[in-house]
């Protein structure tokens, strides 16, 4: 892509600074928001536009916003910048090197849900970062542009910035919402939603960092020019993040849709040494694994098209790894971070990622049988449709498709074979 | 105590959400005892605990929820690596077994002399930095990215000496 869209410092380097950021058109698609449309109308244009919600599950954000419990005020805006999905490291790089366009899109969002409230909820690693946004928003407060009566209309809105303590689940939204509550960060069941009854109990938005950045191009540029990037069921750039063995790890935006390959090959130079792609994760840790064979790596990297081929596109945190990787190995990590993750509410996957786990050490250690890898199926099977959240759920897709696209791996662990 | 010592930010935390959902300030609050105490006492719990109204107990249950909260005293700094899939795919792991081994602790312990803790941690959104580690010490913390073996051991020793850049 030619143009930045979301990772415009690419383009503009000094946009970190709010002077260049407002010279370059910063916080106008804001001001003719707020003292010219509706939030009925800004819906509606997010509707319109496609936009699909970029943390992961790609639901259609106007959408979202629409479900908003009608006439119960307050309202709260939450922002999911918990990013911990293994692999995943984009909204990181867009709240350090373009703030103040998440910081527009952020306010966006809170208008057109009518909220006078929105917390950033950091992980609490992001501590810089996070210190960092909280000058910006004082800043941002001293300049009129986020506040009381932006721009001269009725409209006030305060942002607060909020930091997690280390826990992956609260990338969930229910759990994210607990955590802000002060309270252990564990999932709620649903229903009701968060835009029924969301934080303290009142109608919320939940989005992430990444598709609330979308937002100010959105409404400068419309939704008509959103929808010619990308396909037409995932309009729009999404940043891609390339890890693991690759020459150039990094952050991509490119249209959705991409293929694997021109990511891996074109835009992160291929594998190291020469030597070969042999699996796939396109999600983190919370998808199943590929094989890299050339079908897959012809596969657009869309909502669909990756479910098609037994995956998903999640957060398009796209790790990579070489011919010289155990699959076994990698089930031991993935697992190793689930169990330590699981919030322990649900029994399924409190219990169920402990005995995987249990199951796959006892493989490494040497001694397994071939029992040991169809009880672990069944473990990781009996988990499936069970769990509270994604978590537990997402915990045993790279041990089946493990087990069922790279077999060899586990088999050479039986008897003495460690 | 805390409302004596820090009666300022512990009022701007306060502000920062609706007056009646204090709790909400809770983890604020947490880091706040934290830095000032260097790891979490019981005595803080209750501090924390009665600032937002809830029991020691609601509050005791974070610390033992999420992973940046402590109960136990570390060292100085502790130096958590990310060995999570993406970073150990670019040698994380060995770099944590080679700073453990060249310190003569093991993951998870403290060097005699108390200056570092080392642990092993889930992944910290530097993947594309691999191999990378964050430092947690009463001054907040900070990633360091894009390490070696031999950066992360001058590291550690600049931070022996008292002269950690963070």
């Amino acid at each position: 892509m030619a143009e930045h869209i979301l990772l415009r410092h690419r383009d503009i380097p000094d946009i970190d600074q709010l002077d260049v950021y407002l010279k370059h058109g910063g916080f106008e698609a804001l001001r003719q928001t707020v003292t010219g449309k509706t939030p009925a109308e800004v819906i509606d244009i997010v509707k319109a536009s496609g936009l699909r919600g970029r943390g992961g599950a790609g639901f259609p954000a106007g959408v979202k916003w629409s479900f908003l419990a009608p006439n119960v005020f307050p309202r709260y805006v939450v922002v999911n910048a918990d990013e911990s999905e293994p692999g995943t490291f984009k909204d990181r790089e867009l709240m350090e090197r373009n703030p103040y366009q998440f910081l527009e899109g952020v306010a966006l969002c809170a208008y057109a849900a009518q909220a006078n409230e929105a917390y950033i909820y950091c992980r609490g690693e992001f501590w810089d970062l996070a210190h960092r946004l909280e000058e910006r928003i004082a800043e941002l407060e001293e300049r009129g542009l986020l506040g009381r009566n932006l721009f001269g209309s009725p409209y006030s809105l305060k942002v607060v910035v909020h930091l997690g303590a280390g826990a992956y689940i609260c990338g969930e939204e229910t759990a994210l919402l607990e955590s802000l509550e002060g309270k252990l960060g564990q999932p709620r069941l649903r229903p009701p939603f968060p835009a029924a009854k969301g934080l303290y109990g009142k109608p919320t938005v939940v989005n992430n960092v990444e598709t609330l950045t979308n937002l100010p191009p959105i409404l400068s540029r419309g939704a008509d020019w959103y929808r010619t990037i990308g396909t037409a069921q995932s309009p729009g750039p999404k940043v891609f993040c390339l890890s693991g063995h690759v020459n150039n790890p990094g952050n991509y935006e490119l249209p959705l849709g991409t293929t694997f390959r021109t990511l891996i090959f074109e835009h992160g130079g291929g594998i190291p040494g020469g030597r070969a792609i042999k699996a796939i994760l396109p999600a983190g840790a919370s998808a199943p694994l590929l094989r890299a064979t050339d079908e897959i790596l012809d596969t657009p990297m869309d909502y669909e098209s990756l479910p098609k081929v037994g995956s998903m596109l999640g957060s398009a945190s796209v790790i990579i790894m070489d011919e010289t990787v155990d699959i076994a190995w990698v089930a031991w990590k993935t697992t190793r971070f689930f169990k330590h993750e699981s919030c322990g509410k649900c029994t399924p996957c409190r219990e169920g990622t402990y005995w995987m786990l249990h199951l796959i050490d006892r493989l490494h250690a040497g001694g397994a049988v071939e029992a040991d890898i169809s009880l672990l199926e069944a473990v990781a099977r009996g988990m499936q449709n069970k769990c509270l959240c994604p978590l537990g759920e997402f915990s045993v897709m790279p041990v089946l498709s493990g087990i069922e696209r790279f077999r060899p791996d586990f088999a050479a662990h039986l008897g003495n074979g460690r | 105590m805390l409302k004596d010592t820090h009666s300022s930010e512990i009022e701007a935390i306060l502000a920062r959400y609706p007056a009646d959902q204090k709790r909400s300030a809770a983890m604020p609050l947490l880091y706040l005892a934290e830095q000032a105490y260097g790891y979490l006492t019981p005595a803080a719990l209750q501090e924390v605990a009665s600032l937002v109204g809830a029991s020691p107990t609601q509050v005791g249950s974070l610390v033992g929820f999420y992973t940046l909260y402590h109960d136990q005293p570390g060292g100085k700094v502790r130096m958590q690596i990310c060995v999570d899939l993406p970073c150990a795919l670019r040698g994380a792991e060995t770099m944590a077994e080679t700073v453990c081994a060249n310190l003569g602790i093991r993951l998870g312990e403290t060097t005699p002399d108390g200056a570092v803790t080392v642990e092993g941690v889930m992944c910290l959104a530097g993947c594309d930095k691999a191999p990378m580690f964050q430092s947690q010490d009463e001054r907040g913390i900070h990633y360091h990215e894009n390490q070696t073996i031999e950066s992360a051991m001058a590291w550690i020793e600049q931070t022996r000496r008292g002269g950690s850049d963070g």
